[in-house]
């Protein structure tokens, strides 16, 4: 077990890239597919608004990306902090 | 070969084949029958999880909800995936790490209390069982409309099915039939859409088909496929595909489905079945692309069948006649029966009218034209799907597929949710804190008769579902919302949460979404003890949509109730720490 104060960056490291996906995650989901639809309803989509694609495509496409992203980070910490699995 | 016997040969070889994974992976060791050895690869498991997730809601449901209602649902693709952001990020790799098998087991080591711990094992058992009722019925419903079998029976044939490949194999055996199942269904689901897509756009890929224009031949060649059904749909005086109506209820409700489902036991347990804490956080990953890949699906299911229904009914245009009674397709014949679907002649003209009878703007263009109201008098959602094949003309082993793929997706739904019961039972409950002395052997027996008794309950609300089912759904979200997520949240990334703080907090969500679910469904859901009806609701939410609030409760009442008492004690503070590292996840993994 590596001491303290490592452990204690790693995991302040840990929240900023939470919070990070975090804030993209209610921006692509709650924000351009709900509230915010009427500002971005110039940019048209197939027919329809770009809020209607993020709606029912593109908040989920937007997820996937954010976990992937999480996880090669979080694995790529783990190793710098020297709190990885052996 | 008629179409029930090719049903009968599909859906026979798919459960021969999650037999024989069951001899296959019978579990020899409690670590194997509650978290399957921790061997299961990362998209293995990712896999399983798709299954276990996607229930029959997902598989029946979800395309005729959005069919219906057009954009407002997307609710239910967004809620039912962002979860997967929280569930990937704020829980799944630390209660990896944290090494043992069941939720209540975290809830009452890190807050070190029995008392957490039931309580932990009361809400569990309250939100798996109330999905579990959903689950037995469909699977039920599937077996009646496409075997022929009574209800009744294909209940038995159910529970007996799930009951031998859970009971022998555990998790161990779940997971592996789940891949199976995941295999089943989504081949199920994606074939006739594909067809479908072809015949509308010409585009073979459903999602994208949704967004492209009308292939040559069709009525609107060369417009987009959303403004072909928007206009479809004014004409008729329903609402807009892709209008508006409230975005801060929808953002609300999609919050609370979100929250629940991170907060769902049965799915929290299959990342502590994979080796290490960095794989749990791929599988996430890999759960959610297993995942997208119907839910990317669902919403093209639901705005094509709209449009081909419509299109059936008004098969010259809205400006000429309605389709006559005598031209209705087959399929319409064979679901009139099911009494799922139904039409009446009202003004007698021997042409079945289809429109918005309930738009004040449609009552003069009614009057001109001779129409005495809507004429398709029943379409029930869930038709939708299970009845795509037949409209896109599609041969009968698609149809014999579909019916395999249903009666999966309930099945490896219900199986996961049994075990999650099961495990509370016999390792929260009988380990815990009755028989701490209790064998391996013993414990493992004690499981496996908790799962048989699970199953024998579900057959039974199966058979007699309380007429609540449909409210106590919303029930199951809100308490999981409420309850679970916020407690194992706090208990991961607060070091000062004690017990008192998780456990007024867990009473705070339980209570504050019970009550405003009991005000206003009734106590208990028995008819008739509502206090208030829907045009009363608190600031206009809907009970269905108190999760996000409920959760606000548990968090404030936690907070404050922490900082009046004592800091927990410093074993507790290290379990934390060591909780919040990955390294050292081998060595809990010997357990």
């Amino acid at each position: 077990m590596s001491d303290d104060s490592d452990n204690k960056a790693y995991w302040s490291a840990n929240l900023r890239l939470v919070g990070i996906c975090l804030v993209i995650w209610a921006v692509a989901s709650f924000g351009f597919a709900i509230l915010l639809r009427p500002l971005v309803a110039g940019i048209s989509v197939g027919g329809t608004d770009l809020g209607f694609w993020f709606a029912q495509q593109g908040s989920i496409l937007v997820f996937l990306v954010l976990i992937f992203f999480y996880a090669w980070r979080m694995n790529a910490l783990d190793r710098e902090h020297g709190v990885d699995e052996e | 070969m008629d179409q029930t016997t090719l049903n009968f040969i599909v859906v026979g070889a798919s459960f021969a084949l999650y037999f024989g994974i069951a001899i296959w992976a019978r579990a020899a060791s409690t670590s194997e029958f509650y978290a399957a050895g921790r061997g299961v690869n990362p998209i293995v498991n990712g896999m399983a999880t798709a299954a276990d997730w996607m229930s029959a809601a997902s598989f029946i449901s979800m395309a005729g909800l959005i069919a219906f209602v057009g954009y407002n649902n997307s609710l239910f693709l967004m809620g039912w995936t962002g979860g997967y952001v929280l569930m990937a990020m704020l829980l799944a790799p630390y209660l990896r790490k944290f090494g043992k098998f069941t939720v209540p087991e975290f809830v009452g080591d890190r807050y070190y209390s029995n008392a957490a711990r039931v309580v932990a094992v009361i809400c569990l058992i309250v939100i798996s069982v109330t999905y579990v009722i959903g689950q037995m019925r469909g699977a039920g419903i599937a077996f009646s409309r496409f075997l022929e079998v009574p209800i009744d029976i294909g209940l038995y044939i159910a529970g007996f099915v799930v009951l031998v490949y859970a009971v022998l194999g555990g998790m161990k055996g779940i997971t592996y039939t789940q891949v199976a199942q995941y295999c089943v269904l989504i081949i199920a689901y994606t074939i006739p859409a594909i067809f479908i897509s072809l015949q509308l756009t010409g585009n073979p890929i459903p999602g994208l088909g949704l967004f492209s224009t009308m292939a040559e031949g069709t009525a609107g060649a060369g417009q987009h496929l959303l403004v072909t059904l928007d206009g479809l749909l004014t004409d008729l005086g329903f609402r807009e595909y892709t209008a508006t109506t409230n975005p801060w209820l929808m953002a609300l409700y999609t919050l609370s489905l979100m929250i629940g489902t991170a907060g769902l036991p049965h799915v929290i347990i299959r990342f502590f079945t994979v080796p290490k804490v960095s794989d749990a956080r791929w599988s996430a990953g890999w759960a959610l692309v297993f995942i997208a890949l119907l839910y990317l699906t669902a919403p093209a299911v639901g705005a094509m069948a709209r449009l081909n229904i419509t299109t059936t009914m008004w098969p010259a245009g809205i400006e000429n006649d309605a389709v006559a009674e005598a031209d209705l397709p087959d399929w319409f014949e064979t679901w009139k029966v099911t009494g799922l679907l139904g039409v009446e002649d009202k003004n007698g003209d021997g042409l079945i009218q289809y429109y918005n009878d309930a738009n004040p703007d449609m009552a003069a263009i009614a009057e001109e034209r001779g129409w005495a109201g809507n004429e398709l008098v029943t379409f029930n959602r869930d038709i939708l799907v299970l009845a795509n094949p037949e409209i896109a003309q599609l041969p009968g082993w698609v149809i014999a597929l579909i019916a395999a793929g249903g009666i999966a997706a309930a099945l490896s739904t219900a199986a996961g949710l049994l075990l999650a019961i099961s495990s509370a039972i016999s390792h929260d409950l009988i380990k815990s804190v009755f028989r701490p002395d209790i064998s391996e052997s013993g414990e493992l027996l004690a499981a496996r008769i908790s799962m048989v008794v699970s199953i024998c309950v579900a057959v039974y609300l199966g058979l007699n579902p309380p007429g609540f089912a449909a409210q106590v759904v919303a029930l199951a979200f809100g308490l999981a919302a409420a309850t679970l997520f916020p407690t194992l949240m706090m208990g991961i990334f607060s070091k000062r949460m004690n017990s008192a703080g998780a456990i007024a907090g867990m009473l705070a969500g339980l209570i504050s979404t019970c009550l405003y679910l009991f005000l206003y469904l009734g106590f208990f859901f028995i008819p008739g003890t509502a206090v208030f009806d829907s045009s009363q609701y608190l600031f206009g939410i809907p009970p269905t949509h108190f999760g996000p609030i409920g959760a606000l409760f548990n968090f404030i009442a936690a907070f404050l109730v922490s900082r009046a008492t004592a800091a927990p004690p410093q074993e507790i503070q290290d379990l934390v720490e060591s909780v919040r590292v990955p390294r050292g996840a081998g060595a809990a993994q010997a357990h």
